[in-house]
């Protein structure tokens, strides 16, 4: 019992100072850190726990981007080429339309039109299945592994704008992070009103010009056409041309600015938008357009002249703070589809610092309580299992640190719950050696046999709870999880603190005392 | 220096004695938690209904009426409001009614109520669809526990002892949920990780009896069962009621300086622990009487892993 390997000795209190050192810097304050940084050799540990959202405070928004809308515009205008181009080509159909996940119609000649008919379709959608019965039922339908692609896509496409619109907002290091197939993640440190957000990331704002058609009358659209709301009159809408003569991603810049007196949003559009801009307006002076957004007519101008200068002003009545979101929207690009929030969870600066507060508090009171316990039971060893203790919650800081693992307030919780824990290994190792003295063994046999018996035990019950922690991790979502990562760290580090810290002092205390009875 | 201790040196219980009243007991108590789990009912959190939660905090003491009759007019959802600490209020929507522009207009209301001053503490949103999946999330999460318990213990001892394992866990499972449904504290997200978390620690304590239980089955060959296992529960007594303490009184101090957010989380582990360790003592090893142990086959076992180790 009294002997111990060197090395082992030599490797248990590295991995003591090594702890101590990675666990320093989060009690340090905010400039001796710096001075850390900037005045001792980089592989000294810097790093921090990472406090999550609610314990500093900070908005987590789950968004789910509505790609189903995406998919069935897709097929309307899968439906609308086709319709176009088999009338061009002079080839006899019926009751075209869409089905789930593609589009149908009817050959008239299906033996002479077979061929042309399937170029077309093929010329719909590259990926498409196509499928013409001898009756001339054809289908043209889009695949899971399509479909899937197209959802990869939109979501990819989608955190891009998020993270370009979150940018121009100026908040600090946000985390945007794609969520299974069609999810979003949005953690917004610091965001504690997250309103100002959501009406930024809750519009597609796809902006679009379309020239207005003069012939239609309210009563009868043609099917070119459609109509509108308008934005300005409350109430009035616009008969536009279904056709866009200009897309907004060929927008470069936008600015809020001014024009007598009231706010206006400027842009400027890349070569070839500046070129289309100019015909169209050349073509079309003395009629009105439309600048369209997400199904909104911002405003409906008169052209004067044709613009060829590539950039523009549009007016329509705004505030100041609209001016300066619509542009912002503008320069950071439309959505490929709507996102809608299914989950919110903002935290106020002040609950978070309580949080932190109350935590520390409990900490304390809780480790004060152990403290006494174990040494009231135990005397000088409970001593050693409360230094094992209070070096176990270093480490617990430790390895949050180099793991750069978020601590939750559930996961302070999950702490606090591993004092209780963390001294049951020694409760066991003691209430053993305290057995074996009973049956009659000499101090050192009895300490011997008390580590060596109790181990097993230690490490049946240790790693029961520590599955539990596991499929917490993998299963929870959001505190959960903080939780258990905070619970397997401190199971984990109170194994070594417990058992070897302990069993260290142990050994050194009976080296140098040599007791012949034992007070446990 | 004062020392003390939380159990006498050698106790002599005869815990199989009363088993059959304690086995009887726990039975009743799991009947009754699952009719009331489905004829009362869990009081749910929006983390599970779907809904909103928004807690303010104004400067000026406000009148819990006048936000009462402020949020009156929303169109749609019935707020409860609840007041606490210093000027605080807890609006709550639950249900599928409270989406994304019941909570715009919650705070229009409370911006024209209580002017810019007001300081949300805390806005939560859960979607319906968000609600149900959690729920499912946690099932799933507990349902794999109890396999890895399982499989776990059958693996280091006998497939008795996983059975019982699980049965006693599934038992604290109960009690716990017996506790929310009574009482209608909220269960919200971190009671169920509380829930499994007493999972987690009700088999801790449990397998530390097993673990004695297999260690003097095998110094006691012919000692009849109830004998041997009312021997092993004593032995390990002193530690059982040493470390559930332990648990118990820093759980304690959670509840007493923690906030309001992780009560619900408290509450479950202080009972979780109650009835842990009542149940690796009076239910575990009852039940293990029942098993059918095969005392050949664990004796040779246990010997010849202590001659490994």
């Amino acid at each position: 019992m009294l002997h111990i390997e060197k090395w082992k000795i030599i490797f248990i209190l590295l991995l003591t100072v090594l702890g101590v050192l990675y666990a320093a810097p989060n009690v340090m304050s905010p400039q001796a850190k710096t001075w850390l940084v900037d005045h001792m050799p980089s592989w000294l540990p810097s790093s921090t726990v990472n406090l999550g959202l609610d314990l500093q405070g900070g908005s987590h928004l789950l968004l789910e981007a509505d790609t189903k809308t995406v998919i069935s515009d897709r097929l309307d205008s899968m439906v609308d080429a086709a319709r176009t181009e088999m009338r061009k080509q002079n080839i006899g159909y019926t009751d075209i339309g869409t089905v789930r996940n593609g589009v149908t119609f009817k050959l008239r000649n299906p033996a002479q039109d077979h061929d042309a008919a399937y170029k077309i379709a093929r010329g719909l959608e590259q990926k498409a299945d196509i499928r013409i019965g001898d009756d001339g039922l054809t289908e043209v339908t889009l695949g899971d592994d399509a479909i899937k692609e197209i959802n990869t896509q939109i979501v990819n496409q989608s955190i891009e704008i998020v993270r370009r619109r979150i940018d121009e907002t100026g908040t600090k290091e946000p985390v945007i992070q794609r969520q299974g197939t069609d999810r979003i993640v949005v953690q917004l440190p610091g965001v504690d009103d997250p309103e100002q957000v959501k009406a930024l990331l809750g519009r597609t704002a796809k902006m679009t010009f379309h020239l207005v058609d003069m012939e239609a009358t309210t009563a009868e659209l043609s099917p070119g056409s459609r109509k509108l709301p308008m934005r300005e009159k409350n109430g009035g809408s616009v008969i536009i041309k279904k056709r866009a003569v200009i897309n907004g991603d060929l927008l470069v810049d936008s600015q809020p600015t001014f024009e007598q007196g009231a706010p206006v949003v400027s842009f400027r559009f890349n070569a070839i938008g500046a070129k289309r801009f100019c015909d169209v307006t050349k073509e079309n002076v003395g009629k009105p357009f439309a600048i369209v957004l997400d199904d909104e007519v911002i405003s409906a101008p008169v052209i004067r002249d044709a613009i060829c200068g590539g950039s523009g002003v549009i007016s329509g009545n705004f505030t100041v703070k609209e001016a300066h979101d619509l542009s912002l929207l503008l320069r950071a690009g439309a959505l490929p589809a709507p996102l809608n929030v299914v989950e919110e969870r903002s935290v106020g600066p002040t609950l978070g610092s309580d949080s932190v507060a109350s935590g520390k508090v409990a900490a304390m009171a809780a480790l004060g309580f152990v403290f006494l316990l174990m040494l009231g039971s135990y005397g000088l060893f409970g001593m050693f299992a409360n230094i094992a203790l209070f070096l176990n919650m270093i480490f617990i800081f430790a390895l949050l640190s180099i793991l750069q693992a978020t601590l939750t307030l559930p996961g302070i919780a999950g702490i606090i719950l591993t004092i209780g824990i963390a001294v049951d290994a020694n409760v066991l190792i003691y209430e053993r050696i305290r057995e074996e003295l009973r049956n009659g063994r000499t101090v050192l046999a009895a300490v011997d046999s008390g580590y060596r018996l109790a181990l097993a035990t230690i490490v049946d019950s240790n790693l029961t709870t520590l599955i539990v922690a596991i499929i917490l991790f993998s299963f929870g979502s959001g505190p959960v999880k903080g939780f258990a990562v905070a619970m397997s760290i401190g199971i984990v580090t109170s194994l070594f603190s417990a058992i070897m810290l302990t069993r260290l002092m142990v050994i050194a205390w009976l080296r140098k005392t040599r007791p012949v009875t034992l007070s446990i | 220096m004062l020392r003390f201790r939380l159990v006498k040196e050698k106790t002599n219980f005869d815990f199989m004695g009363v088993h059959k009243i304690a086995l009887f007991l726990s039975f009743a108590m799991m009947v009754l938690s699952v009719v009331l789990l489905f004829t009362r009912g869990l009081n749910l959190g929006i983390d599970f209904t779907g809904g909103l939660l928004m807690e303010i905090k104004t400067p000026a003491a406000i009148h819990i009426t006048d936000v009462r009759r402020a949020l009156a007019g929303l169109s749609t959802g019935t707020p409860t409001i609840q007041e606490f600490g210093d000027s605080s209020v807890m609006i709550k929507i639950p249900g599928k009614e409270a989406d994304q522009a019941t909570q715009k207009k919650l705070y229009e209301e409370v911006k024209k109520l209580l002017g810019t001053d007001v300081e949300y503490r805390r806005v939560e949103y859960v979607g319906p669809q968000v609600g149900q999946e959690l729920i499912m999330v946690g099932v799933k999460a507990f349902v794999y526990s109890m396999i890895g318990i399982l499989a776990y213990i059958w693996f280091r001892f006998e497939w008795q002892f996983g059975v019982t394992g699980c049965i006693a866990l599934a038992h604290d499972v109960c009690a716990t949920i017996l506790f929310f449904t009574l009482t209608q504290f909220e269960f919200d997200l971190s009671t169920v990780a509380a829930v499994l978390l007493v999972a987690g620690y009700s088999i801790n304590d449990t397998v530390v009896v097993f673990d004695r239980i297999r260690e003097t089955l095998r110094k006691y060959k012919k000692m009849p069962l109830p004998e041997l296992f009312n021997i092993s529960v004593n032995q390990t007594l002193s530690r059982t009621i040493m470390t559930s303490m332990m648990t118990f009184i820093a759980m304690l101090a959670l509840l007493l300086f923690g906030t309001e957010v992780i009560k619900g989380f408290t509450y479950a582990m202080l009972v979780g622990i109650i009835v842990g360790t009542y149940s690796s003592i009076f239910v575990a090893s009852p039940i293990l009487l029942y098993m059918n142990l095969r005392r050949e086959v664990i004796a040779p076992k246990a010997e010849a892993e202590l001659a490994k180790g």
